[in-house]
């Protein structure tokens, strides 16, 4: 009972990495721009964000210097996406093979060291509830912000002016800019927010998660992020939901080792990324239902004017 | 104010400049960051352009770090050119130095004796066969299941590690290994030949030049070639000429997927001679880079990987001789590419300088006059 009650808190506190960034795409991905660059966004704001908490010793400036290292990272592919119309699949990936060399460049200085155990905080009154206390009510904060992002983001998406303008970008940027719209300005602006996103999930993954710095840190949960957009069919509730399911997917490799399973642990060390491949063909097997829900210009360029 | 103007049709000037502009580049930016690290830019570029180049020694290392980064991308510029994002061929290399280092390890410890030119062509044929059917399970679950070909490619990539890492960990783990993660040497009969004496340098380099020429001939002299560039440049005139899309997937994924794990068996007969955990340093991944600067032309991925090969010795010459970290290299890598990227805009539009414009103020028509002037 209590092992259960432990393995559906680590649960959620390794979705939460996948939640962070995973929402953060969905952003960007609902402006119409896809970033493959989530992977070097998040190793750029793990190490910044370890960085900081380094010298701070203080989570929340982890987090910021995360954001802000994830945003600036995600700038500079929007610049060249946005207005240098460059191939974006192409500068996704030039994104995520120079954060994964800068982030080990830089990263060397703190290669091996290790910060102090983040704990959970209890929620006052419901952290002793026998059960669910542990299991649910003893997180860490960001645990909580990542589901208070969730309904935001929906609220922002489906139930705001500006969340209406931003998916008319990604659906048809010609129709918003027909309409006045500064498509250009607001798709960087999503971009740089989804990359911020995409930072502090780094942040939270080397700082509260590991917490130590070892470089390419990440382990491809930036690129499992980019699948679960796939997997949500582009909804911020749903990408809540696989978030965890990747994450308890994750955990129970280390319970099943844990338990003294006969399996190698090099073959359980594949199941998260074989569990993805197997959601992604299962998803995209109806290619209708990809459509319908897939941002229309999504990974187009749009020029005005033209 | 620098505004984009369309060129009429892509300079072909500049996609031959783009490249060399985007080196230029990022040599002036790796100059000033030599200097904030406190270091001599001269002395740490000429670890990086000058040391690699100096003498046979370090001229075969060259040619031997390319080898795979060159076999990797032609087959990625057949998948880019289609408009197939296969990003995986890291998997396929570690998929082909399973298999060829499977084969060859078996020779070993079966003891079945036979010459070396019997046992490298299978050998190289087992590496061809692990990465065509790594890439075909990205291949089928695209055609199939409609699965994203980057995402599953990718994924592919750790799977194919962990595998790695199975294997010479648990069931092929070298006995007398001192419990090292690390299988046997293989049999003196399973290595390749050597191209260079007293160097590292193996016949498959030759193998690869001879390679350039067949992918030229395939993607500018081939049928085949071209239906998949149209599928690639245009999949509506494609589909109407009636060329098939899958076939242009399971084509190029086979080529790709083929031509990693061909790298990924040379690189275990070649210098590796054994499988340990670290069989690949990023090949698969450089190779992307090294097809994007030589426009994912076959000759121009020759010179494209000898660069990106020499980037890889210069991190490693830096390491040794200025202490910096290995990891420099990625970082050269991925401003390189940046930089590429940003400069090919230059392929299709032009930068013009225009001064900023005030909208001037709507005057009242001017009265139509109908006499007419002197």
């Amino acid at each position: 009972m209590n092992e259960i009650a432990l393995l559906i808190a680590a649960t959620l506190a390794s979705g939460t990495t996948l939640a962070m960034a995973g929402l953060g795409l969905l952003l960007n991905e609902k402006a119409g721009v896809l970033n493959l660059g989530a992977e070097g966004m998040m190793l750029v704001g793990a190490l910044a964000g370890f960085g900081a908490a380094y010298a701070s010793g203080n989570d929340w400036v982890a987090f910021a210097a995360g954001a802000a290292a994830g945003a600036v990272m995600a700038m500079v592919f929007g610049v060249l996406v946005i207005w240098l119309n460059t191939n974006q699949y192409a500068t996704g990936l030039a994104l995520t093979l120079f954060g994964g060399g800068l982030s080990a460049f830089v990263g060397v200085n703190f290669a091996g060291k290790t910060l102090s155990d983040r704990g959970g905080v209890g929620i006052p009154g419901l952290a002793d509830v026998p059960f669910f206390g542990p299991a649910l009510f003893r997180q860490h904060p960001m645990t909580y912000i990542a589901i208070a992002l969730m309904f935001a983001l929906g609220w922002f998406l489906y139930r705001s002016r500006s969340g209406l303008v931003l998916r008319g970008v990604g659906e048809s940027p010609e129709s918003a800019h027909a309409l006045g719209y500064r498509v250009r300005w607001i798709r960087l602006g999503a971009v740089m927010a989804g990359g911020a996103l995409c930072g502090i999930a780094g942040a939270y993954l080397s700082v509260v998660r590991a917490p130590l710095w070892v470089e390419g840190v990440t382990a491809g949960s930036g690129w499992i992020a980019l699948a679960l957009t796939t997997f949500a069919t582009w909804r911020p509730a749903r990408v809540l939901l696989g978030a965890y399911l990747f994450g308890g997917v994750t955990m129970l490799q280390f319970y099943l080792q844990g338990e003294g399973v006969e399996i190698a642990s090099q073959l359980l060390a594949m199941l998260p990324y074989l569990s993805t491949i197997v959601v992604l063909a299962l998803i995209s097997r109806n290619p209708t239902w990809i459509r319908i829900n897939m941002p229309a210009s999504l990974g187009r360029p749009f020029h005005p004017g033209s | 104010m620098l505004k984009l103007e369309a060129r009429p049709q892509p300079s072909k000037a500049m996609s031959f400049a783009s490249p060399l502009i985007a080196l230029t580049l990022t040599v002036v930016v790796a100059a000033l960051l030599f200097i904030v690290l406190g270091k001599d830019p001269l002395v740490g570029l000429g670890a990086f352009f000058v040391e690699p180049l100096r003498g046979v020694r370090q001229l075969t290392e060259v040619a031997l770090k390319a080898t795979p980064l060159i076999l990797c991308a032609l087959g990625l510029a057949v998948c880019y050119r289609s408009n197939v994002w296969n990003i995986g061929a890291e998997g396929q290399f570690l998929l082909g130095a399973i298999t060829a280092g499977g084969l060859a390890l078996w020779v070993t410890t079966s003891g079945i004796h036979a010459s070396r030119w019997v046992w490298t062509p299978l050998i190289l044929l087992a590496g061809v066969i692990g990465g065509m059917a790594w890439a075909a399970i990205v291949a089928l679950l695209r055609d199939r299941f409609n699965a994203s070909e980057i995402l599953v490619s990718l994924m592919l990539v750790y799977v194919a590690q962990q595998l790695v890492n199975y294997l010479v960990f648990v069931p092929w783990k070298d006995p007398m290994g001192f419990n090292f993660p690390q299988t046997k040497t293989f049999d003196t009969s399973t290595w390749l030949e050597m191209l260079v004496p007293r160097s590292r340098l193996h016949i498959g380099f030759a193998i690869t030049l001879a390679l350039v020429g067949v992918f030229w001939a395939f993607l500018f002299r081939s049928w085949r070639g071209y239906q998949l560039q149209v599928g690639g440049l245009a999949p509506a005139a494609a589909r109407y000429a009636g060329f098939s899309a899958r076939g242009a997937l399971w084509t190029s994924m086979l080529i790709s997927g083929g031509m990693a794990g061909l790298a990924g068996a040379m690189e275990a007969a070649g210098p590796l001679r054994q499988l340990t955990p670290h069989v690949s340093t990023g090949y698969g991944f450089t190779a992307i880079i090294v097809c994007f600067v030589g426009r994912l032309h076959p000759v121009g991925i020759v010179f494209s990987g000898l660069l990106l090969s020499m980037f890889l010795i210069g991190g490693e010459l830096g390491q040794s001789r200025l202490g910096l970290p290995n990891a420099l290299t990625g970082v050269f890598q991925g401003l390189l590419l940046f930089l590429l990227l940003a400069c090919d805009t230059l392929i299709n539009y032009r930068v013009r300088w225009q001064a900023t414009r005030h909208v001037p103020v709507a005057k009242p028509a001017a009265p139509v006059t109908t006499e007419a002037t002197p």
